[in-house]
């Protein structure tokens, strides 16, 4: 849908039955809160955490990890290097660009305390913020929001998947994935929202669609690639360029949920080149244009990239890594406390493996979650601990990752 | 008189009602499905000349031959000068060859489904295809997910879930899509000689998402041990094909040298037997194995009725699946019996793949051109044979009734009533596809719309059409 005309857009403003409701003064409140922002970006089929943050002077790293092994720093496509020890993927050149910044930190040997190794079970323990899968029906993030003062507008968007479980719940939240089709006219979408009135499933989602459309088009829409998915290469970029968009608008929403595809690398995944090299390097260039895209707001933005769970840390038969436990984390942006690793390191030792295999995750991602939120959004810990993350004893959050 | 009946017969058990469906029924509702569901001629697609496996096999192995030649897809050092768009255009060429190999089964599928009077059946193969997931989301599959469903599914659909279950693991696409193919026992005589190893993506996912369940009590030992029972089952690919006698180039077959020697123990059971009689014991016990009975029961009330299933319903499919050790066409006969099946208050949204087709059924228009079909897919976001992940598509309003797939629908309804032919009024239309569910309010809003397109995108649009 394209939103050239500007009949259209009076029509969006009056459209938010949500934005009629409210207060001038609710209203305000909701611009100053919503000024600072949380990127969660979700690899969805686990990223293999060794590959993209290699420990490579651990003296167990080459012989398990064979072929898949990347070079020292300094050597041909060798490891970009970051703390004593580890290295970047050598496509990831704007995250390690970021590390000398002091602008990245990492947290490695990192999951939610799923201890399975079913993604999707995986994934559901990673945004609901319990430790059981399918123990909660709503999602942290969701909950967080819930915490912050009304807001005239969604406080949330979801991009590339439209309902990611760490999302769904209570507090509305809007959605985008790329445009295929032609306009709807004005008097269609009037009818429609008539007959949707009372409709508690569809008259919230249709008006929220349309205020965040809105949002898109409303600026120049040419840089953006059509009918690439979540899953395609070039489309992480279109992603993260239409999360910049409708985070920077006047009002924008306080969070984004980013879901990219494609990182169960079973078979054939590759070194320093082939399959999970190239897409390490679309994801780095998404990130690159995130921070691009966002202009000045990336100073108040903190971009958290997590994945469900790592990967064995020996090579399979086929050439590629079967599900695993401790990954990679990356935080991020203009304000994060970087150029250091966060959270303890198990290292490769066949001791020091879960069930023999795999790297230790002796690092609770909730911690990082919860830090981000305290840190970011001013939540308190206490609150964190009995309202957003439950389950066993939701750790601590973790302090001093923003200046 | 058409009742509520015939309604969720043809729209929620079924795949749409087209004009006429919902006429006086000459016979009962309950006896038009069960007849469906017992005849194995009511699962096919009829009249279509098809490829079968060997055919995917060969588009495939012409696939394989030319990456080996490209240096973009091979990853040698030349790759890293390229962006990645321009590494994923060097590939697209080969790509392109299978996509067209594999496209007119999404063409005839999606016709037949337009056309067929066993809505119910075609909506059971949905299921199963689903709950069997093999996407076309990687090259090695891209040729197969069609060729899959037509013969490991819809051949199945009226034995036991045993043998739809063995059909399924050994057909080349699964083999293919869950890494089973390239999976060597380390010990067996070429894993010895040659290296490589396991590979337990099959041997999860059989056990997490076709049989038990991944609360069904197995251990990463049970899963390692299947993965190593299931070694020696592979593609008769060049390569191997000296290894099996018999075998058809491009079909499956089973490869003693490539099987783990060696006993296996899973879910408590010990495994004698030797080469591909091992696995497929295991396959059988995991087939009548109860906790695969819930897990079916679960997912079947759940797309057949409600996204939380209504549990005397879930329990009534578990003892019929644990009684009959999984007879399928008893299975779905007690669906259809069950009262709970004809009750349910909210309905299931559609999910896109439903809206298309119920759409393009109640409209009766001229079926789609094959470029109208991929775009309207793509923009609605369920592409068949291209489920997100081996667990297939969800099964919920949570995940489809998102803020941004209503407006996808609205698109698509606009581009679809600005282009079809109507042979009627469209409030004509919207009482043939719904019956007495219609309600007066999409009455009202239909009869004042602006125009006939907009009459049709409201009718489409509208609460009910939305839900089945």
């Amino acid at each position: 849908m394209t939103f050239s005309n500007p009949s259209r857009r009076a029509l969006m403003s009056g459209l938010g039955g949500l934005a009629l409701a409210t207060s001038a003064g609710q209203l305000a409140f909701a611009r100053s809160t919503g000024q600072k922002k949380i990127v969660l970006v979700i690899l969805r089929g686990a990223m293999d955490g060794l590959a993209a943050v290699a420990p490579y002077a651990d003296p167990h790293y080459r012989p398990a990890r064979g072929r898949l092994a990347l070079s020292l720093p300094g050597e041909v496509e060798g490891v970009l290097p970051i703390a004593e020890g580890f290295g970047l993927h050598p496509r990831l050149e704007f995250l390690h660009a970021e590390w000398r910044a002091a602008k990245l930190a990492i947290l490695h040997a990192a999951c939610s305390p799923y201890r399975g190794r079913s993604h999707f079970d995986g994934q559901d323990v990673l945004e609901n913020g319990g430790d059981t899968a399918f123990g909660l029906r709503d999602g942290w993030m969701n909950r967080a929001l819930g915490l912050l003062p009304a807001t005239a507008s969604p406080k949330a968007v979801a991009i590339g998947l439209a309902s990611p479980t760490v999302l769904r719940g209570s507090t509305p939240y809007t959605s985008w994935t790329p445009p295929t089709q032609p306009d709807v006219p004005d008097s269609t979408i009037a009818r429609l929202t008539d007959l949707y009135a009372g409709d508690i499933l569809l008259s919230p989602a249709l008006a929220m669609a349309l205020e965040t459309s809105a949002l898109v088009e409303t600026q120049a829409t040419e840089g953006l690639e059509r009918r690439r998915g979540a899953g395609g290469l070039g489309g992480y970029r279109t992603l993260t360029q239409a999360a910049a968009r409708i985070l920077s608008a006047p009002g924008g929403p306080a969070a984004a949920v980013i879901s990219l595809d494609g990182w169960d690398t079973h078979a054939n995944q590759g070194a320093a080149s082939g399959s999970l090299a190239l897409r390490l390097q679309s994801l780095d260039a998404a990130l690159a244009s995130l921070k691009q895209d966002l202009g000045s707001t990336w100073h108040d933005t903190v971009v958290i990239v997590a994945t469900e769970f790592g990967r064995t840390v020996s090579a399979n038969g086929t050439g590629g890594t079967d599900h695993g436990a401790g990954g990679a984390a990356f935080l991020l942006g203009g304000s994060v406390r970087g150029g250091r690793m966060l959270g303890d390191w198990p290292g490769l030792a066949p001791a020091a493996l879960l069930d023999g295999r795999d790297l230790s995750p002796v690092n609770d991602l909730r911690a990082l979650f919860a830090g981000v939120l305290n840190q970011q959004w001013g939540l308190e810990a206490a609150d964190l601990r009995s309202k957003v993350f439950s389950g066993g004893s939701p750790p601590s959050p973790l302090s001093g990752l923003i200046a | 008189m058409i009742t509520l009946e015939a309604v969720t017969a043809v729209n929620r058990l079924g795949l749409g009602a087209r004009q006429g469906d919902l006429r006086d029924p000459s016979q009962t509702e309950r006896e038009a499905l069960a007849q469906q569901c017992s005849s194995p001629q009511a699962f096919l697609i009829p009249g279509q000349s098809l490829p079968d496996r060997t055919q995917a096999g060969a588009v495939l192995a012409t696939y394989l031959r030319e990456r080996a030649g490209s240096p973009a897809i091979s990853g040698s050092d030349r790759t890293m000068t390229l962006s990645p768009e321009a590494q994923q255009e060097a590939v697209a060429g080969p790509i392109r060859k299978m996509l067209q190999f594999a496209f007119p089964d999404v063409v005839a599928r999606t016709h037949h489904a337009i056309s067929t009077p066993n809505g119910f059946a075609e909506r059971l193969v949905y299921f199963w295809s689903n709950h069997f997931t093999v996407a076309g989301t990687k090259a090695l599959t891209l040729p197969y997910p069609g060729v899959f469903e037509r013969e490991a599914i819809r051949g199945h659909l009226t034995g036991s879930f045993s043998e739809l279950l063995l059909a399924v693991v050994r057909h080349p696409a699964m083999l293919l899509f869950l890494d089973q193919a390239q999976s060597i026992g380390p010990g067996s005589t070429l894993g010895k000689r040659r290296g490589g190893g396991l590979n337990e993506n099959l041997a999860r996912e059989i056990l997490e998402l076709h049989t038990v369940g991944v609360r069904g009590g197995y251990s990463q030992a049970d899963v390692t041990e299947l993965a190593r029972a299931l070694t020696g089952w592979t593609i008769a690919g060049e390569r191997l094909l000296p290894l099996a006698p018999g075998a058809t180039p491009g079909d499956s077959a089973f490869i003693a040298a490539l099987h783990e020697p060696g006993a296996r123990k899973v879910l408590g059971r010990s495994y004698a037997e030797a080469g591909e009689d091992q696995a497929v014991a295991i396959l059988k016990d995991l087939a009548r194995n109860p906790a695969t009975g819930r897990h079916v029961a679960v997912k079947l009330a759940t797309h057949f009725v409600a996204d939380r299933p209504p549990p005397d319903l879930v329990e009534a499919l578990t003892d019929s699946f644990i009684m009959t050790e999984g007879d399928l066409p008893s299975l779905h006969r007690t669906l259809i019996d069950h009262q709970d099946t004809w009750r349910s208050p909210d309905g299931k949204f559609k999910s896109p793949n439903d809206f298309l087709v119920s759409s393009l059924r109640a409209t009766g228009g001229a079926p789609p051109l094959p470029r109208q079909l991929v775009e309207a897919y793509g923009a609605l976001g369920q592409v068949p044979f291209r489920a997100p992940s081996p667990a297939g598509w969800p099964d919920d309003a949570a995940s489809w009734a998102g803020a941004d797939s209503i407006l996808k629908r609205l698109e698509w309804s606009q581009a679809y009533a600005g282009q079809v032919t109507l042979t009627e009024r469209p409030l004509t239309l919207a009482q043939g596809a719904l019956g007495p569910a219609l309600s007066g309010r999409t009455v009202e809003a239909v009869q004042r719309s602006e125009s006939a397109v907009e009459g049709l995108v409201l009718a489409l649009m509208s609460p009910e059409f939305q839900r089945r």
